[in-house]
């Protein structure tokens, strides 16, 4: 029995990849998001922490991009291309720990929210309503400043102030779910909050959190690049951050545009392979959730 | 009295009520006012019996069936089973919950579509942790017609045809070793053909298991079909209640007279207008006297009642098996 | 002479795993001023049928055979005929169609729009027009100036009949046009509609799963199975003295209360409707049967007379209108 459930869930992921073939710029979203999530974590093997030292630059100073250095170096000739690989690693890494955080607590607000009627509902709205209409960059550039920079704070920062838009939309969703009889027959059941949150409500929800994770991630990256600009960085060398040393560093002025083009494209490819994904994966799933209802 | 009379009465009276709701009363807001959806019901189970409430939508049928499985709180008055009031501690509730179980009209919307089969017939028994889960599940699908029941385990619901889904769903009650099933229009989405099936299950379980049952419907059919005894109910009260082959075929309240006569077999039709029935705004006097066709007839005038009918209250029917109706030109009609 | 005129009508939709057959070969006629009923459960075409006539069917639907409306074939007209023979000669009554208001616009103007659209009234004229369509439907006129959401749900099916009245169509298909309603209100949607058919003399094809509802208010009954008529007669004959098994278990599905044989014995029919893709040889209904042959296995069912203007596709009728 257990054989033919899996031959079925295996059957519905098969369908689900069928699905999403069909969407070819979800298809190569993937790839190139494979692809840096696998460079991220290879770099290790190959490079270490002392490419994004100041005082070891291998290179010439601003030197433009050549065969020996495809992408150029900086102010300490830097590699750039060592930089970004290395850089690849925080930003990502933030981008997926603060999305994640913001999912928790956007999810679990949502489902309660939803769930329970009532003042314990109302009130977790306001606290929504609060959180969603603080500009979150400001809020989150001042809890990066109190907090001191480190990568922690940074996701914190980030996921604190990211979450309402989550919360509202499971919120919506869950309100959705609980209106189909179902529910009322696993009440009728004898069914406690537990249960239906975790065996009607969550499984119900995930299609939608899983689309909505993908497109936080990417947000999530914009974030912490905006917050590095500004100064709230971690203190290690992230694609945000190499952006703010290129600008601290006159690059414009210098004439060297790999500087500010490489941080700034390596941003732009990433978002937009999540973004990619994530708009296939809601075009996947959201029918399916919409036909099952 | 004719003698299928004599022997529908001398079955109910014999048995005992198992489910009951007392002087019951369940309150709403709706649109800033207060809709009194029940407003004063008697109404007893027996074990092994089959009840019927039949009334419109609006009439407050549903939620009265909601209240009895304390899936609402009444608003004074007191649901009682076994010969105790309903405890809403939420042990206490979950405890009931093994004795009392619900058929909803849309087994479609009954079933989450993402469980299969089993899931969701083996979801009551997990939740009270039973052991022999598997057993359990195997039974409850057999007794509800799906056999072989292994075959089903790992389908999904929309795999399957509308009254397959039913049966699930009566399954997944079954597996709680339920006293009391409470369907709620269990047939009304369910093709012709289909129908009399489901409510021959209903009637089958009620010999094997002794189940007894409240169907809430708007059909008459279905209470002729396969209920003991039927209850009108007509804005928040239960009008007429007694034995079905006595209250559906010499109906005595003008509004079950109305019901009967709109069937397509009927001669002749009695075509209610007036306002449709609101429960914010519950008329003085009989409830139903502004659209009553006997008082608009001026029978209940030369009967004398016509005054009683638009100024005096009616009590509520007490919770007894006989042929009863609350209408004050039935009274002196007889 | 007859208004409607359905020859071998057969629909078959393209889906990514085959075709399903879901009309198949379906021969009717509708007499001027006459009500048939269609009865059927879901799955059975009956649907499909009502939405071939006027030619609302999706891309993936083939349509065979002909539709002869007034003469005219429904399925190689014009794009812009269809149009004119959409508002002018036909209309359609959907199920659950009181949510095909417009919310936010009034009563009045929705009804009024056919008319100004088609160029059929001036502003004056259609307002006149709404309110008589209005009172037809058994509505005070000045219903006209309400939002749909002030109205119940009876009246919402009322307004959607007035719609379907504007342009004096001389037919009108209704489809389930009772299901979502209480049985106090269906009881005066269906004297409206039996009034409205004896007196302007508009011909109605009902669609419904009930028989004792279309046998109320319709002449003739047809009864569908997997896409093909089982049984086509009278209606108090279809009701009453159905000829083929189906025929029968729809009937008795709706028992006559009071009747002591329905009493405390539902009857129902064992089985589910076919797969429309995979259809059973012989007779499609016979592995459902209760009174099947060995032959009705394999042998190919078609309407056999059973009596006047009464044919059932059933081995029995066969038999017995053989033997005579």
């Amino acid at each position: 029995m257990t054989s033919v459930a899996a031959a079925r869930r295996r059957l519905a992921l098969s369908r689900f990849w069928a699905d999403f073939r069909t969407h070819r710029a979800g298809v190569i979203g993937m790839v190139v998001l494979l692809a840096a999530v696998v460079l991220a974590l290879v770099a290790p093997v190959f490079i270490d922490e002392s490419v994004t030292s100041v005082v070891k630059g291998t290179g010439e100073r601003w030197a433009a991009p050549s065969l020996g250095e495809p992408f150029g170096t900086d102010e300490s000739g830097r590699s750039i291309l060592l930089m970004v690989w290395w850089g690849s690693r925080t930003s990502l890494f933030i981008g997926f720990l603060a999305a994640l955080l913001s999912i928790v607590i956007g999810t679990v607000v949502g489902i309660t929210a939803g769930h329970f009627r009532g003042w314990l509902s109302a009130l977790l709205m306001r606290v929504t309503d609060w959180f969603l209409v603080l500009p979150s960059l400001v809020t989150a550039l001042v809890l990066a400043a109190i907090l001191g920079g480190t990568t922690f704070t940074i996701v914190m920062a980030i996921g604190v102030t990211t979450w309402p838009s989550t919360a509202r939309l499971i919120r919506a969703q869950t309100l959705s779910v609980e209106a189909r009889p179902y529910i009322e027959r696993s009440k009728a059941l004898g069914a406690g909050h537990w249960h239906i949150t975790t065996r009607h409500v969550l499984p119900n929800v995930a299609p939608l959190l899983l689309a909505s994770t993908t497109l936080e991630v990417a947000s999530a990256i914009v974030a912490e690049s905006t917050l590095a600009f500004l100064g709230a960085s971690s203190n290690r060398t992230s694609w945000g951050s190499m952006l703010r040393g290129s600008y601290d560093w006159g690059a414009a002025t210098q004439g060297a545009w790999w500087y500010i083009l490489i941080p700034g494209l390596a941003i732009l490819v990433v978002v937009m392979a999540f973004t990619l994904v994530g708009r296939a994966l809601e075009a996947v799933l959201n029918p399916r959730l919409r036909r099952a209802a | 009295m004719t003698e299928t009379q004599a022997a529908a009465e001398a079955v109910s009276t014999a048995r005992p009520s198992l489910l009951e709701a007392r002087d019951l009363h369940v309150e709403f807001a709706s649109r800033g006012r207060r809709a009194r959806a029940v407003d004063g019901v008697n109404l007893a189970i027996g074990e092994g019996e089959i009840v019927a409430l039949v009334g419109e939508s609006g009439c407050g049928k549903t939620t009265l069936a909601r209240t009895l499985l304390g899936l609402e709180r009444p608003t004074s008055g007191e649901v009682r089973y076994d010969g105790a009031a309903l405890d809403y501690g939420s042990r206490a509730l979950k405890a009931y919950r093994r004795q009392v179980q619900l058929v909803l009209q849309d087994p479609t919307g009954s079933l989450n579509p993402r469980h299969t089969v089993y899931e969701a017939v083996a979801e009551g028994p997990r939740i009270h942790g039973l052991p022999d889960e598997r057993e359990v599940v195997t039974e409850a699908l057999s007794r509800a017609g799906l056999r072989p029941p292994d075959r089903f385990f790992l389908r999904y619901p929309h795999e399957l045809s509308g009254g397959q889904r039913q049966r699930v769903v009566i399954a997944g009650a079954l597996a709680l070793n339920p006293k009391v099933l409470v369907a709620d229009e269990p047939v009304a989405s369910l093709d012709a053909s289909v129908r009399g099936e489901i409510l021959a299950l209903l009637l089958r379980l009620r010999e094997e298991l002794g189940l007894s049952a409240l169907v809430v419907t708007h059909d008459l059919g279905l209470a002729w079909n396969i209920a003991d005894r039927v209850a009108v109910m007509y804005l928040g009260r239960i009008v007429e209640s007694g034995p079905v082959e006595q209250v559906l075929t010499a109906p005595r309240h003008p509004y079950t007279q109305a019901l009967m006569s709109v069937l397509p077999e009927s001669p002749e039709r009695v075509v209610l207008t007036g306002e449709p029935p609101d429960p914010t705004r519950i008329p003085g006097g009989c409830r139903f006297h502004a659209r009553c066709q006997v008082l608009a007839s001026g029978k209940a005038a030369e009967a004398g009642v016509d005054g009683k009918c638009r100024s005096e209250l009616l009590d509520v029917l007490p919770a007894v098996p006989g042929a009863q109706a609350a209408c004050h030109y039935a009274e002196v009609a007889g | 002479m007859s208004l409607l005129e359905l020859d071998d009508l057969s629909v078959t939709y393209r889906i990514a795993s085959g075709e399903v057959p879901a009309v198949r070969g379906v021969s009717l006629t509708l007499d001027s001023g006459a009500a048939l009923g269609v009865a059927g459960e879901s799955g059975s075409g009956k649907s499909t049928l009502a939405m071939a006539l006027l030619r609302l069917l999706p891309r993936d639907a083939r349509v065979g055979g002909r539709i002869l409306l007034d003469g005219e074939d429904v399925i190689t007209m014009k794009w812009g005929r269809m149009r004119a023979v959409r508002w002018a000669e036909a209309s359609i009554v959907f199920q659950g169609a009181q949510h095909g208001l417009n919310p936010v616009r009034r009563i009045g103007d929705q009804i009024a729009e056919p008319l100004l659209v088609h160029g059929l009234a001036k502003p004056d004229a259609a307002r006149r027009r709404v309110a008589e369509l209005l009172d037809q439907v058994g509505l005070p006129a000045w219903r006209a100036r309400s939002y749909p959401h002030e109205l119940s749900g009876g009246q919402r099916q009322r307004v959607m009949i007035a719609m379907a009245l504007g342009c004096k169509p001389r037919l009108i298909i209704a489809d389930e046009p009772t299901t979502a309603l209480d049985v106090m209100v269906q009881a005066q949607v269906l004297t409206l509609i039996k009034e409205l058919v004896a007196e302007q003399g508009i011909s109605l094809i009902m669609i419904s799963h009930d028989l004792s509802v279309l046998s109320d208010v319709c002449d003739r009954l047809a009864v569908m199975y997997a896409g093909r008529l089982v049984e086509h007669g009278p209606s108090a004959e279809v009701f009453h003295d159905a000829r083929h098994p189906y025929s029968r278990a729809l009937a008795a599905a709706f028992p006559t209360v009071g009747d002591p044989v329905s009493r405390l014995a539902p009857k129902g029919l064992g089985g589910d409707p076919p797969d429309p893709m995979r259809l059973p040889g012989g007779c499609s209904f016979h592995p459902r049967c209760p009174v099947a042959l060995d032959e009705c296995a394999t042998l190919d069912v078609e309407l056999w007379p059973a009596g006047e203007h009464h044919s059932a596709a059933c081995v029995h009728v066969k038999e017995r209108e053989g033997a005579q």
